[in-house]
């Protein structure tokens, strides 16, 4: 079977691939883009380590077939941090803990990404909601969700 | 396999007539890629819905609403004027898995899986909304609970597929509600799903009801019985003690990990009692 010809965006660079139809958007990222930082930890669409958004809307990339991507605009951890500035969230997970294997981690920033650009100033319980797709199986949740609400703070200040 | 990503519903249905059995729709693939993942399926060609305009857009037709068979539950939550009309349905959509799940998970998927545990399915079903399904002989509009024939298994056609759900006018002091129980608050499957759908007359009687459940039995049941319970009261203490025992009675369930079938039957009825409740709060305010 002859692959399949995507074009699309991701982190706002024009991109293209070859990809067959039974890979993922998960799988073409990581395997054939190289862009390891979306993790795989279940592939069923549990755990929230492969989130992405598209079209500014979160997804589990597992669960979205690369054909998809086609036109389509894609946002990956990899375009957070701009350069060597980590976004906010970023910089607060580290400050107050949030990781220890880190393998969530990305999941876990896309998300809070995605939750925080439409409700700057979520309260715990919509946080907690929101994040109930990811999965963490080490740091425990209160400090991830503490750093989410801290970081949403000092973005309101600035 | 082959993909491909018709923008007509007619190419879909020449597609999916030409392939059969060996083509699968897909939606938003939170039930099919998971599948695809377990090699439960192996289809030859994957027939993406989503380009298709009809099956993505969410509008008022004949006083009621028509929404698109592919439309995802994010897109159902900003919806405000159906979440106003419709407030059952659209909280029985948004319980469908995470976040992450809802930015794709269709109720069109969530109907033709055909699991028993479906959430959207009891809502729509109590809502008496009707599909509108397109295959090779054209058209044909049905209820919602004539899709599910058990397990897995639906009444579709080769070449068949669901385009919309049509939701009935509202008259004034009506309301739905949807609850279900899981053993955690998120990401889980239900153990007992209720929807129920009351019309008020002006002095606050039940003049119209439906009451479905989910997940106590092959297919999202119709239980008359318990709507009955409700009619022509004010959903007092006693007819709502009426309709639990009636929604128990209807119960036709499974042992599994997650509930007995006597702890099924016993939470079918609380259920759907504290869903009537709700849903009848809901209609007295509108
Ligand atoms: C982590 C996780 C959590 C979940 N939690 C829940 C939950 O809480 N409650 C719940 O009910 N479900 C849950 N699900 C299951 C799933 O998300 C839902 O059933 C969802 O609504 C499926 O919709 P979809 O658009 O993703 O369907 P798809 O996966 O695209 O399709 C599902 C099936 O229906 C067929 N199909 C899709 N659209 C049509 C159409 N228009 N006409 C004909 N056939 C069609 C497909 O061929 C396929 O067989 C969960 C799934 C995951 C992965
Ligand atoms: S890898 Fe996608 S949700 Fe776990
Ligand atoms: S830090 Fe290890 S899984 Fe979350």
């Amino acid at each position: 079977m002859s692959k399949h010809h995507v074009t699309t965006t991701i982190n706002g660079d024009p991109v293209e691939y070859l990809c067959e139809v039974e890979q993922t958007l998960l799988d073409v990222l990581r395997d054939d883009l190289l862009m390891t930082g979306s993790k795989e930890g279940c592939a069923s669409g549990d755990c929230g380590a492969c989130s992405v958004t598209i079209d500014g809307r979160l997804v589990c990339s597992c669960l979205v077939l690369g054909v998809e991507a086609e036109g389509r605009r894609i946002e990956t951890i990899e375009g957070m941090a701009k350069g060597d500035a980590l976004h906010p969230l970023q910089q607060k997970f580290l400050d107050h803990a949030a990781l220890q294997c880190g393998v969530c981690t990305p999941g876990f920033l896309v998300a809070a990404k995605s939750l925080l650009e439409r409700n700057p100033n979520p309260t715990e319980t919509e946080a907690r909601y929101w994040l109930a797709g990811n999965l963490c199986r080490c740091t425990g949740y209160d400090k991830i969700i503490r750093a989410v609400l801290d970081a949403a703070a000092e973005m309101r200040r600035s | 396999m082959r993909y491909e990503a018709p923008e007509t519903v007619d190419k879909a249905v020449a597609l999916l007539a030409s392939m059969g059995r060996k083509a699968r729709v897909l939606a938003g693939g939170t039930d099919l890629l998971v599948q695809l993942r377990a090699g439960v399926v192996e289809p030859e060609m994957m027939i993406d819905i989503k380009k298709i305009a009809e099956l993505r857009s969410i509008a008022r037709e004949a006083g009621g609403f028509r929404i698109g068979a592919a439309v995802a539950g994010a897109e159902i939550r900003e919806h405000a004027d159906l979440r106003k009309a419709w407030p059952g349905i659209c909280e029985a959509a948004n319980l469908i898995g995470s976040t992450q799940i809802q930015g794709r998970a269709s109720m069109g998927g969530n109907l033709c899986n055909a699991s028993p545990a479906a959430d959207s399915v009891p809502a729509l079903i109590a809502a008496g909304a009707k599909v509108t399904v397109v295959g090779p002989a054209g058209r044909r509009e049905v209820p919602v609970e004539s899709i599910a024939t058990g397990p897995g298994k639906t009444s579709l056609a080769d070449g068949e597929f669901v385009v919309s759900f049509l939701l009935p006018p509202r008259p004034a002091h009506a309301s739905d509600a949807y609850l279900r129980f899981i053993p955690r608050t998120e990401m889980d499957i239900a153990v007992v799903g209720a929807g129920v759908n009351v019309t008020l007359d002006a002095k606050g009687v039940v003049s119209a009801a439906r009451v479905s459940l989910g997940a106590v039995a092959p297919t999202a049941l119709v239980v008359e019985d318990a709507a009955k319970a409700l009619i022509g009261t004010k959903g007092e203490a006693a007819a709502l003690d009426a309709l639990a025992k009636a929604a128990s009675a209807a119960c036709r369930p499974i042992d599994d990990k997650r509930g007995t079938k006597e702890f099924r039957i016993q939470v079918a009825g609380v259920i759907a009692r504290r869903t009537a409740a709700k849903a009848l709060e809901r209609a007295r305010k509108v």
